[in-house]
């Protein structure tokens, strides 16, 4: 059973980060960009998480969280700088 | 495996990436930046805080002893999620992206106000 | 009347915000993965040490005044919310004709100026059907928000006003 699921999530997943690229592309704002890099990293926890499961290996649990709070941290210091010019204040 | 939980991880981990592609999907097709903004904040977050649950279950029965850690994911990403959107929101109005003027209520027009 | 005097759960100059000092516990137990003595031990050091060293942030407590009602209403009006809107919202995206939708912005007056449930408030409306907020006056007197597929504006603002400013008003009584 699992043996088809992760393939098959692993295509949708795919297909996403392609769709995500595009955005991340085209544009056609800047903050069109940030957002599609915000999912991009999303997408990529969902990645880490199924290669976790598929190796059956628990490292991936530690590189997933550490990119779901950098992209975090990345967004908000992206966003804020647009609306302020600024990120510290 | 018992035969249940695979069932149940497989259809965690399917119906969390087709909710990821969704909301891939969503903001690839929507038309402007506010309606995009909708894709990312709850399609994705929901479907990739599924996959990380279906982790958890895969590992607590597969693994040695309970692992919950990967709850600590979907909590962060669903505190997180809002937080983001709101910021992205906000740097949006401020840079008056929004294509139809007509459509924004009074409160926001006095909020976005001169751009310094 | 602001929401942040007294809370039910005593606190002091050493143990400034019990209910943080408890989260902090939970979560590093999460972060390690085992149940044993001495990260239950090391978990509450930090617990401690992480309110008492930044507790400038946190001049006030948060105050709950109804705990079950917190309960209730994360676990069910939340939960369930957050499943029917992602699938509501993936059908708006994967609809054959997208111009067919309906976004706009709608003002939602506040009944509340308390941060702590505006804010609530907000990230539960990000989550939820169709809609974002974008932005707070800065009276912190309505709360604007962009809907996805807008049919009745008013019916939009009476179903986020009493689902889930009301509940989150009593919770935090205030």
């Amino acid at each position: 059973m699992l043996s088809i699921a992760i393939p098959v999530a692993f295509a949708l997943l795919t297909a996403a980060q392609l769709l995500n690229l595009y955005r991340l592309l085209k544009g056609p704002s800047l903050l069109d960009r940030i957002l599609a890099l915000d999912t991009m990293y999303i997408d990529a926890i969902a990645m880490f998480i199924l290669m976790g499961v598929y190796f059956h290996s628990a490292v991936y649990f530690e590189a997933a969280l550490i990119i779901s709070v950098m992209g975090f941290i990345g967004t908000v210091a992206t966003s804020k700088f647009l609306m302020r010019g600024d990120i510290l204040e | 495996m018992i035969f249940v939980i695979e069932l149940l991880v497989s259809f965690f981990l399917v119906v969390g990436a087709f909710f990821a592609l969704a909301g891939s999907i969503g903001s690839f097709r929507l038309p402007d930046f506010f309606s995009r903004l909708h894709g990312p904040t709850k399609s994705t977050t929901l479907g990739v805080g599924g996959m990380a649950i279906a982790s958890a279950i895969y590992f607590s029965f597969h693994g040695e002893g309970i692992s919950f850690h990967e709850v600590l994911i979907t909590l962060f990403l669903f505190i997180t999620a809002p937080v983001s959107a709101h910021f992205l929101a906000k740097a949006a109005l401020h840079q008056r992206l929004h294509e139809n003027k007509a459509a924004l209520p009074p409160a926001c027009e006095k909020e976005t106000g001169p751009h310094e | 009347m602001p929401a942040y005097q007294k809370s039910p759960i005593p606190g002091n100059r050493w143990l400034p915000h019990p209910l943080m000092t408890l989260v902090l516990v939970i979560i590093w137990l999460f972060l390690v993965n085992t149940v044993t003595f001495g990260h239950l031990l090391l978990g509450t050091l930090l617990g401690i040490a992480i309110p008492w060293f930044t507790n400038r942030f946190w001049p006030e407590r948060p105050k709950i005044a109804k705990p079950f009602l917190l309960f209730r209403f994360f676990f069910i009006t939340f939960v369930t919310d957050v499943i029917v809107a992602n699938i509501t919202v993936v059908r708006l995206f994967l609809q054959p004709d997208i111009s067919r939708l309906r976004p706009r912005f709608i003002e939602i007056p506040l009944d509340t100026q308390d941060p702590m449930v505006i804010t609530i408030l907000a990230s539960v409306i990000s989550l939820t059907p169709g809609t974002v907020s974008a932005e707070v006056s800065e009276d912190r007197q309505t709360l604007i928000v962009h809907g996805l597929d807008v049919a009745d504006e008013k019916l939009a603002v009476q179903t986020i006003k009493t689902r889930y400013e009301a509940p989150l008003k009593e919770i935090f009584s205030c």
